[in-house]
């Protein structure tokens, strides 16, 4: 079965301007992926030439095998925009039905009630969207991607406008989600919401990957720092299992042990490290 | 074809909700009552059946002129329509972050630009056609006279306002809602300068002044066929009759060949692929 989501030597230039470079990424079924980067990075860009909105200058883009922005890659997809805006003189009932005949859903009033439930909105859906807080739309466009049942879902920036309690419903959200196995690359500048809910990360900077595996292996240890009477040693590339053998041979060295540290980066620390100063444009 | 009718369907219930055809309505009823009431009086005040010493048929010159006057007011009002209803069709509603949900969907960009455009130019060549008749009609009531043709005015109005509108939905995938809109407008009134300029030419027997006039038409069709539709008003009057219409502000129409009209037709499919082939290539 082909990745929900493939992207290779994706390149895309605005003017004089390089937003992508070469960037290649896989989001396998049911993987949950996080896109972090600054502004500028490229993150959006790649999102929208992922959903066909934007024509990349080289390289390609599958969503389950079919090139992005295809008819058939746009049935597989769910799609939420960083700036998206609704009508706002309909309802949210109303846009979902309109989703529901573009996606040619049969799923009916009880696809729609079932996916204001989840975002929250059970009672909302007769409201018009002008009258919406900027939170209660961006559930509404939570829901609005998920009709159809899509099987890879390219969330950008999903929870910008949330509070922490919407952002906590965001979250249970994508772990039913993974529990259903549909795929998400979820584009956010929150890291702990990343690190807490992907199985991995991608870190793109000026327009390039520069960083991806697991939270944990991207916030690996930092090696380890012994407290001695010379004063604290630093084995960079020690790992925790190291510890017990080091402070051994220090020992048997002579050396008098005061203290022992493993050090370990923090995503956001890794984050840092892979996008330097800046990272965008 | 499904999908087109979706389209074309959300786009009309906006201009519901936001009451675009209720105001439309009222203001058109405002404009006919007008029409009525200025007809009625102008026949009250003149004999339909007189004849001047020339022998011209007084009553025929006014209906005309009037008609002809509320064709050219027809036209402005279809035309404000179609642009209103799609200048920010695709440029304009992608930069408010509209569009692209639209987009992620199983739909292709043809079939949004179809549905957009059968929406407006649907509503526009039903709204011209029923105001000309409804004008005639108030002509024929008040002053007694009905035009020589009906059917080609009608269809040469329709198909004008859906040519406006082909250029507006077009304009909106390379220009901005304001810009488009003004750009719209602007060639809509150097068209219509064209034809005056023609008929000008027509009355002092200028070759150069026709031959701009001609020319327009082929570049602005919808110029082409509002002649065409005046033309047919009187295209059976003869005689000093016809020469006293011709020396009013409505008069001189040049009657356009088969041949403006299939070129017309033409003219809309290459606009219609002009805007299909830039949408497709905008970044959106």
């Amino acid at each position: 079965m082909p990745p929900a989501l493939s992207v290779s030597g994706l390149e895309k230039t605005y003017g004089s301007v390089r937003a992508l470079t070469g960037v290649d990424i896989e989001v396998g079924e049911g993987e949950l992926v996080g896109l972090l980067g600054p502004n500028g990075a490229g993150k959006s860009t790649l999102v929208k030439i992922a959903c066909g909105l934007v024509t990349p200058t080289a390289g390609a883009a599958a969503v389950c095998g079919a090139p992005a922005g295809s008819v058939e890659a746009h049935r597989e997809l769910g799609y939420l925009a960083e700036l998206f805006r609704f009508p706002d003189w309909c309802t949210g009932e109303e846009l979902l039905v309109l989703h529901q005949k573009l996606a040619e859903s049969e799923g009916g009033a009880a696809e729609r009630a079932e996916l204001l439930e989840l975002v929250g909105l059970a009672d909302a859906g007769g409201r018009r969207i002008g009258t919406m807080s900027k939170g209660m739309q961006q559930r509404l466009g939570l829901a609005q991607a998920l009709i159809g049942g899509p099987r890879m879902l390219l969330l950008d920036e999903p929870t910008s406008a949330l509070d922490p309690a919407g952002r906590r419903t965001v979250r249970a959200l994508l772990e039913e989600l993974r529990g259903r196995g549909v795929s998400v690359l979820l584009n956010s500048h929150l890291l702990s919401e990343v690190e807490l809910v992907c199985d991995r990360v991608a870190i793109i900077a000026r327009g390039a990957l520069v960083a991806a595996g697991t939270p944990a292996e991207l916030s690996h240890a930092g090696g380890v720092e012994v407290e001695t009477a010379s004063g604290a040693r630093v084995f960079a590339e020690a790992r925790r299992e190291d510890a017990p053998r080091i402070v051994r041979e220090l020992v048997a060295a002579g050396e008098e042990v005061y203290g022992v540290r493993v050090l370990t980066s923090t995503l956001e620390d890794a984050y840092l490290e892979a996008v330097g100063d800046g990272g965008g444009r | 074809m499904n999908q087109v009718r979706v389209i074309a369907a959300f786009t009309l219930r906006e201009s519901l909700r936001r009451r675009v055809f209720l105001v439309v309505a009222l203001l058109t009823l405002a404009f006919l009552g007008l029409y009525a009431l200025g007809t009625w009086q102008l026949f009250q005040e003149l004999d339909k059946n007189e004849l001047d010493a020339a022998g011209v048929e007084l009553g025929i010159v006014a209906a005309a002129t009037l008609l002809g006057l509320a064709m050219f007011a027809t036209l402005f009002l279809g035309t404000v329509l179609a642009v209103f209803l799609t200048l920010g069709a695709v440029r304009g509603d992608a930069e408010r972050g509209l569009l692209q949900p639209l987009l992620v969907r199983p739909v292709t960009r043809r079939t949004l630009l179809l549905g957009r455009y059968a929406a407006a130019a649907t509503v526009c060549a039903a709204y011209v056609i029923a105001v000309f008749l409804a004008t005639a009609v108030i002509t024929w009531i008040t002053g007694d006279w009905w035009p020589d043709r009906i059917v080609v005015p009608a269809l040469g109005l329709a198909l004008a306002v859906a040519l406006i509108a082909a250029l507006s939905l077009a304009g909106s995938v390379f220009l901005s809602a304001n810009a488009n809109g003004i750009a719209v407008f602007m060639v809509f009134g150097a068209g219509l300068v064209a034809g005056l300029l023609g008929q000008i030419g027509e009355g002092l027997g200028s070759d150069t002044l026709q031959n701009v006039a001609n020319v327009s038409s082929w570049l602005l069709p919808f110029e082409g066929l509002y002649q065409a539709a005046l033309a047919g008003l009187t295209a059976d009057t003869v005689g000093f009759t016809k020469l006293a219409i011709n020396l009013g502000p409505f008069g001189r129409a040049h009657a356009v060949g088969v041949d403006l009209w299939l070129w017309a037709l033409v003219y809309l499919g290459l606009v219609g692929v002009w805007a299909l082939r830039g949408f497709a290539r905008r970044d959106l």
